[in-house]
């Protein structure tokens, strides 16, 4: 995804848009990371402007001001068309985020990698590492309560941040300390069942593939080939509509 | 017949010690024979396990001696993953043993490292699924399903891979009473149905006993020193001397003055026969033990009304509840998994918020009051120590609350701290690191560290799980000493010697509601509560039946009178 021709994001994020609606992924499930998505991307624009007012300028190669606001900073149209260009890049990446998040099953991912190429204690790893984020996070927030029990403030605004951040980096210690617990028992458990022995193995998870995932894998190049022969076409990765 | 398992003068020491864990260890298990390897924690019971499923030397490596034949073959010949062909081990604590996601995806992982191919790997799965029980739920998530369904899985994932060996490692720890129950019945018919070597680690002898077994290992500190029948270690000293419990039916019988030998049959309840003579003592002793005196009415410490909850359009999880404790009490809130004990708990602390009904502390309603505000009175002891300990060293553990406080000066900080570390036994260890510490130690840190905060109210979540006979004497006479200076305490169990021994009154959580509040000796006969709350039945109820005593509950009243006395 080097394309930032308008037309093609344009394209991606109706489609992204459509696909997180067919996949039926409830708002509520996901808020924290479009929330977190959103104001990353407001941030974003915000400091390319603050730094590079007229980055469009130099990208489009004209200057079609509309007005002044003060000192060095103009409204440019190019300026705007940019700012516009990498909303739309957000709108058609954040879903695909979002919907490989929520609807792959961690092990069917990890056998699918482990189809791909990648070795399979790898791709358990990566695997386990999935499926043990909800642990964590409840054992986090046991921790949390029973510190808080014992008179650490965690959520009060009367506290400098410095503070808040060292009360949190006290729960980190037996955070850490469960976790190797865990960690420790898991691959006893995993060795003991012969995990690691062969150069191979199966899964119970292997998907036989379908005509579905041939089509998916066909658009998905019909993309690829779309932004390279784009990129060809407007001599850049951007799609200029100010000649 | 040929050995499974055969140690010749074994001895083995961790690399990270000093001195060797085991000593001369000779011991044969014959193919085909069901044992139990029993004995108090650090006994080395463990370690043994380790030596027999290859974990020593693949994850925990040190020095070994003299031999042992695995199958007829040398352990210096094997590893984990040849081990792991003859023998399957399930583990402990099954939460933590999941490996899939899905109870098929679980049960498959050990033909998945085989690389069995997928048809061949499916009805294998569905075989080993239908033997245990577990069918319906292949396609569940394996947290979801209660215990005694999380072990049958546990055991599944070990028999797909037709093992001639199974080891069981604590499979009674964070059961409770009737899964447990159920846990001993599947081993044995499974052990009934293959015909493979079946060996038990396992210190709750009486609930192992429940079925029998062929022999009984017994170790301390690192030796063994007794390999017998189960019928013979009851009628030698020798539990007593090592510190297991022995099933209470015996306990009984021995206070009555029942001397037990080998033609009672004392093995089991059910195969006990007394003689006209020991069914008289039985009942003679019935009569001298004193009624107890039943407890004076209490001013009220805490008063539960109508409490109802649940989480964020989640199901109920606490309906109705009405709780009253008084001043000084020491109760216990006793149920199966998921019945709301331990949400209670959190809903009282503070943690999670009413749906309904409101909560009293000394008269007051506590609506208003902070998590922090709470604490000052009541104290939250969690399962887990390791979730609880902040501090590298103990002093600063214990100090931990008061210093965040702020309001005392540094000496009476001090003062505070040291007169807690002293009620706790931890006073000689102030200035070690945590990390230095046992577990049962440990636990007793975190007592600490919530006594120097002066509530007026604990509350324990399974305060001796995982603990042997020995240490959990320990921790509950510890707890009994601080009932005794006043300070109520509620424990929320399923141990039901705990509730037995040591509370006078239980509330009973079943199902989101409170369905009995009462003296424990009369729940544990009410057969109904029993079923519902997943309980089982005390053997000196069925001893009373026996002895022809029809007030089962006064029985086991008095009988707990006795050992009261006895003990202390």
């Amino acid at each position: 995804m080097i394309t930032f021709d308008t037309r093609l994001l344009a394209a991606f994020a109706f489609i992204a848009i459509a696909v997180m609606i067919i996949a039926r992924i409830r708002i509520s499930d996901v808020r924290g990371l479009f929330w977190f998505s959103f104001v990353f991307m407001v941030m974003n624009n915000i400091l390319i402007y603050l730094f590079s007012p007229e980055h469009g300028v130099s990208i489009y190669g004209s200057r079609t001001e509309i007005c002044h606001l003060f000192w060095r900073y103009y409204i440019v149209s190019e300026q705007l068309f940019y700012h516009l260009n990498v909303i739309l890049k957000y709108m058609a990446t954040i879903p695909v985020v979002i919907i490989f998040v929520s609807t792959t099953d961690p092990s069917e991912f990890a056998s699918s990698l482990n189809r791909i190429g990648v070795s399979y204690r790898i791709a358990y790893s990566v695997s386990l590492a999935l499926r043990y984020i909800p642990d964590i996070q409840r054992a986090y927030h046991d921790i949390s309560i029973a510190q808080q029990a014992r008179g650490l403030e965690m959520a009060s605004r009367k506290q400098s941040i410095l503070k808040r951040l060292k009360n949190a980096t006290t729960m980190i210690f037996p955070l850490i300390i469960s976790s190797m617990q865990r960690i420790e028992v898991i691959a006893n458990a995993m060795e003991l069942r012969g995990f690691g022995k062969g150069k191979k193995r199966t899964w119970y998870t292997a998907r036989p593939f379908v005509a579905e995932d041939f089509i998916c894998m066909g658009l998905c190049i019909v993309f690829l080939v779309a932004s390279f022969l784009l990129n060809a076409v407007n001599g850049g990765r951007y799609f200029n509509p100010f000649v | 017949m040929e050995n499974a398992v055969e140690f010749r003068n074994f001895g083995f020491k961790y690399k990270s010690q000093a001195e060797p864990t085991l000593f001369d260890i000779n011991l044969q298990i014959r193919k085909g024979e069901k044992v139990l390897i029993c004995g108090p924690s650090g006994c080395g019971k463990t370690t043994l396990a380790h030596c027999i499923n290859g974990l020593i030397p693949a994850s925990y490596p040190g020095d070994a001696t003299g031999e042992l034949f695995i199958d007829g073959q040398s352990f210096r010949d094997m590893d984990i993953f040849k081990l792991s062909k003859t023998v399957g081990t399930v583990l402990q604590d099954p939460d933590n043993q999941f490996i899939g996601l899905t109870v098929g995806e679980d049960i498959a992982f050990a033909l998945e490292n085989d690389a069995v191919a997928l048809d061949a790997m499916k009805k294998m799965v569905g075989s080993a699924a239908l033997q245990v029980g577990v069918m319906g739920h292949l396609g569940s998530a394996p947290y979801e399903l209660s215990g005694g369904l999380k072990q049958r899985v546990s055991l599944a994932g070990v028999i797909v891979d037709n093992v001639s060996i199974l080891l069981f490692d604590e499979p009674l720890a964070n059961l409770d009473p009737a899964a447990g129950k159920s846990a001993i019945e599947l081993i044995d018919d499974i052990h009934k149905a293959t015909g493979n070597t079946t060996i038990i680690i396992e210190h709750r002898l009486e609930d192992v006993l429940h079925r029998d077994v062929d022999r009984i290992i017994l170790m301390d500190s690192g030796r063994i020193i007794a390999d017998m029948t189960p019928c013979e270690l009851l009628c030698s000293d020798l539990l007593v001397k090592t510190g297991i419990r022995e099933p209470l039916y015996i306990t009984a019988l021995k206070y009555a003055g029942v001397v037990i030998r080998q033609d009672i049959n004392p093995q089991r309840i059910e195969t006990l026969s007394l003689p006209t003579e020991d069914l008289e003592k039985v009942r003679s002793w019935y009569r001298s033990v004193p009624q107890a005196k039943t407890p004076d009415n209490r001013e009220v410490i805490l008063q539960a009304e109508g409490v109802d909850f649940s989480y964020e359009d989640g199901p109920r999880i606490l309906k109705d509840i009405d709780i009253s404790i008084g001043k000084g009490e020491m109760l216990s809130i006793v149920g199966p998994n998921g019945a709301g004990k331990t949400t209670f708990s959190k809903v009282v602390c503070g943690f999670e918020k009413l749906c309904g009904g409101r909560i009293l502390l000394n008269g007051i309603d506590m609506a208003g009051m902070s998590i922090k505000e709470r604490a000052c009175h009541i104290g939250y002891v969690m399962q887990d120590p390791n979730q609880m300990i902040c501090k590298n060293m103990i002093r600063d553990e214990v100090a931990l609350g008061l210093t965040l406080e702020g309001k005392l000066s540094k000496e009476q900080i001090d003062k505070r701290v040291n007169s807690a570390l002293k009620v706790c036994g931890l006073y000689p260890f102030r200035n070690w690191p945590v990390s230095a510490l046992s577990y049962g130690q440990k636990k007793r840190v975190t007592i600490a560290s919530i006594l120097s905060m002066n509530p007026d109210l604990i509350i324990l979540d399974e305060p001796t799980s995982g603990q042997d006979y020995r240490h959990y004497t320990d921790i509950m006479e510890f707890l009994r000493n601080l009932n005794g200076k006043g300070i109520t305490i509620i424990l929320i169990t399923h141990d039901m010697h705990l509730m037995l021994e040591y509370c006078t009154r239980a509330v009973v959580l079943a199902d989101s509601h409170k369905i009995a509040d009462a003296p424990c000796e009369e729940i544990l006969t009410d057969s109904e509560v029993v079923v519902r709350a997943s309980l089982k039945e005390t053997s000196l109820s069925e001893l009373s039946v026996m002895c022809g005593i029809e007030d089962r509950t006064d029985f086991i009243r008095r009988f707990i009178a006795a050992d009261r006395e006895a003990r202390s």
